[in-house]
């Protein structure tokens, strides 16, 4: 290789430096005013980059009950049965789709094929949900993107990678479909299965759009809705909506910050595990297009 | 990749109602295991899709969709006679579409370029993995930072107050919507785009960089004249997928700022369909437009394949 060039290297450097900065420095902001006191939110104007003495009197305020607490446990609920269901039903499908000559898997791969390819409209899918009386019901979260045609290909793929022998030999020994998914194929594909898992945690935990389109009464919201009335929209929070503990709300810039920040955290600690994953999973799907 | 992995290829036909039934025998377990996403699959993607009817209805929330009397095409008025609030949302809707194209698509590939070119692979991944990590954010979320670090009483104004500088609006304004949601797209994806093109990148030949630097290419002439031709196809098939896309820009984003800016700068087709039918209770005329809208976009996704595939047969992209 040639000499680096000098102006170059630095050039990327400070593309790279400034590039991570930008990511890094919202979240730190956020974080130290959460745990920010009033005394030092007025001192600096607004907001605190770096917090000299941390209280945890915001997330006390959020999380001893009221409205955040409550769109908390909704939306821990809402993501953990939804990404169960998703996998299993994205197991069941993906499993007897990958079973060479299974009957009737041909027009079922190709019908979820097809799911990719047009998305049906807002109205008319408002209106089914709306005529299987799931408006303003939790389940409205969850059965509508139940299944990701996507991640169910991905997981086929995977599936189909099982050498087939194992199986066989199984079948010989007796053993039904049932057995086989149970004993050789599932725990063979532990790693596609959390990382699909995963996925469908996260996007269950950022949903938003479907909670405004169906959720409307306040004390069914998930926590995304709750960010957008008193973060986006900031709707100041009084003691009705947040616990009435002390004599004193911590500030409401801390309060919005502290909401945010929860909202944050479950996606920052799955994130590795993602990060590990999906650089492969896309892989497949970019191959296959 | 793999050859014949569909399951028809090793499939004979059943022709004799024997071998139905065994095979029914022998695969209702695996029916069974697929049922519920089958149902979920039909019920939520296929029945709303038969639901599209009521772009040709009179719908009224008190009646089925069933009741509902039929209008023919008159829902569609909005769309043939040109009615400005559609006209807005799809003018604006096509601007966002040219900006994002011009000014969002090509930055994951420079990212990509400058990214490749650090030799630490430990700093790399570091660096990799704080630029993805925006792409988990919800919408909800990378909205709500860009109120507090760049609003008008955000982070970065407050500062410049203390200081005495010059503050700056880009939210709540109007005139300056597209560069406010350009920019947050910028930051939300640019970084997990890269993937795709690092992939591409690490396919190169290294032997060619060897060869090229041999010659007396420096690090820009390797670039241009290695990297770049070796992911052009990929580029290529990438800016194709996303013209496919063209009528849908971010529904979850625009309708979560647009209380802030008015619906002249901010009304595109998909907050349209929202706002008219959802809100305004003209559903018909909602659901006309949402099927016109999907109709197209189907269209210019196959249409959009087609030329992926033209130029992917050719390996080439003509100047």
């Amino acid at each position: 290789m040639g000499p680096p060039n000098r102006v170059l290297t630095a050039l990327r450097g400070l593309i790279l430096t400034i590039g991570c900065a930008a990511v890094i420095l919202p979240f730190l902001a956020v974080v130290s005013t959460s745990l920010a006191t009033q005394e030092e939110v007025t001192a600096n104007g607004g907001f605190v980059l770096l917090v000299r003495e941390p209280t945890l009197a915001s997330y006390q305020a959020i999380l001893s009950g009221g409205v955040v607490t409550r769109a908390l446990v909704i939306s821990i609920i809402v993501t953990v049965a939804g990404t169960l269901l998703s996998l299993a039903c994205t197991i069941g499908l993906a499993y007897s789709l990958s079973r060479p000559g299974s009957l009737g898997s041909r027009p079922i791969l190709l019908a979820v094929l097809f799911t990719m390819l047009f998305s049906p409209g807002m109205i008319p899918m408002y209106l089914v949900v709306k005529q299987l009386g799931l408006l303003d019901n939790l389940l409205a979260l969850i059965l509508p993107v139940l299944i990701n045609a996507f991640n169910v290909i991905v997981m086929r793929e995977f599936f189909l990678d099982i050498p087939g022998e194992l199986m066989e030999s199984a079948r010989i020994d007796g053993a039904n479909d049932l057995t086989i998914l149970a004993r050789i194929v599932l725990p063979l594909s532990k790693a596609v299965i959390s990382v699909i898992g995963l996925f469908y945690a996260v996007g269950y935990w950022n949903a938003f759009f479907n909670a405004m389109l169906y959720i409307s009464s306040p004390e069914k919201w998930p926590l995304q809705l709750v960010l957008r009335t008193y973060v986006v929209n900031e709707t100041p929070m009084g003691v009705d909506q947040v616990s009435a503990g002390s004599d004193s709300l911590p500030p409401q810039l801390s309060i919005q910050m502290a909401i945010l920040v929860i909202s944050i955290i479950p996606i920052l600690l799955v994130y590795p595990f993602l990060q590990k994953h999906f650089t492969k999973g896309l892989m497949i799907g970019a191959v296959k297009g | 990749m793999r050859k014949g992995s569909s399951p028809a290829a090793t499939t004979r036909r059943a022709r004799r109602p024997g071998q139905a039934l065994a095979r029914w025998r022998r695969d209702r377990l695996l029916l069974l295991l697929a049922a519920p996403g089958v149902l979920v699959v039909l019920l939520f993607h296929y029945l709303p899709l038969l639901g599209n009817v009521i772009a040709f209805k009179g719908y009224l929330p008190f009646l089925t969709i069933a009741e509902s009397p039929w209008v023919g095409w008159d829902n569609f008025q909005v769309i043939f006679s040109g009615d400005p609030l559609f006209v807005n949302a799809l003018t604006n809707t096509l601007i966002i579409t040219l900006i994002q194209v011009l000014f969002v698509f090509p930055l994951p590939l420079a990212l990509a370029l400058l990214l490749n070119e650090v030799i630490s692979e430990r700093l790399k991944r570091i660096v990799q993995s704080v630029l993805y990590m925006p792409h988990f954010m919800s919408w909800v979320i990378v909205v709500a930072l860009f109120q507090q670090i760049v609003g008008n009483a955000g982070m970065v104004n407050t500062l410049l107050r203390e200081h005495d500088m010059a503050t700056f609006s880009i939210i709540g304004v109007p005139e300056l919507f597209e560069v406010l949601i350009t920019s947050q797209v910028i930051w939300k994806d640019t970084g997990w785009g890269t993937i795709i093109f690092l992939a591409a990148i690490s396919r190169v030949d290294t032997s060619l960089y060897e060869a090229a630097a041999m010659d007396g290419a420096g690090a820009l002439r390797r670039i241009w004249h290695v990297t770049l031709p070796a992911i052009r196809s990929v580029f290529v098939l990438l800016l194709i997928l996303r013209l496919g896309d063209a009528l849908t820009v971010g529904f979850e984003q625009i309708i979560l700022q647009q209380g802030a800016v008015g619906a002249t700068a901010s009304e595109v087709l998909d907050t349209y369909v929202y706002n008219h039918g959802i809100v305004g209770g003209n559903w018909g005329q909602a659901a006309a437009v949402g099927l016109t809208k999907g109709v197209i976009s189907v269209l210019l996704v196959l249409g959009a394949n087609k030329l992926a595939h033209k130029f992917g047969e050719r390996g080439v992209y003509h100047k």
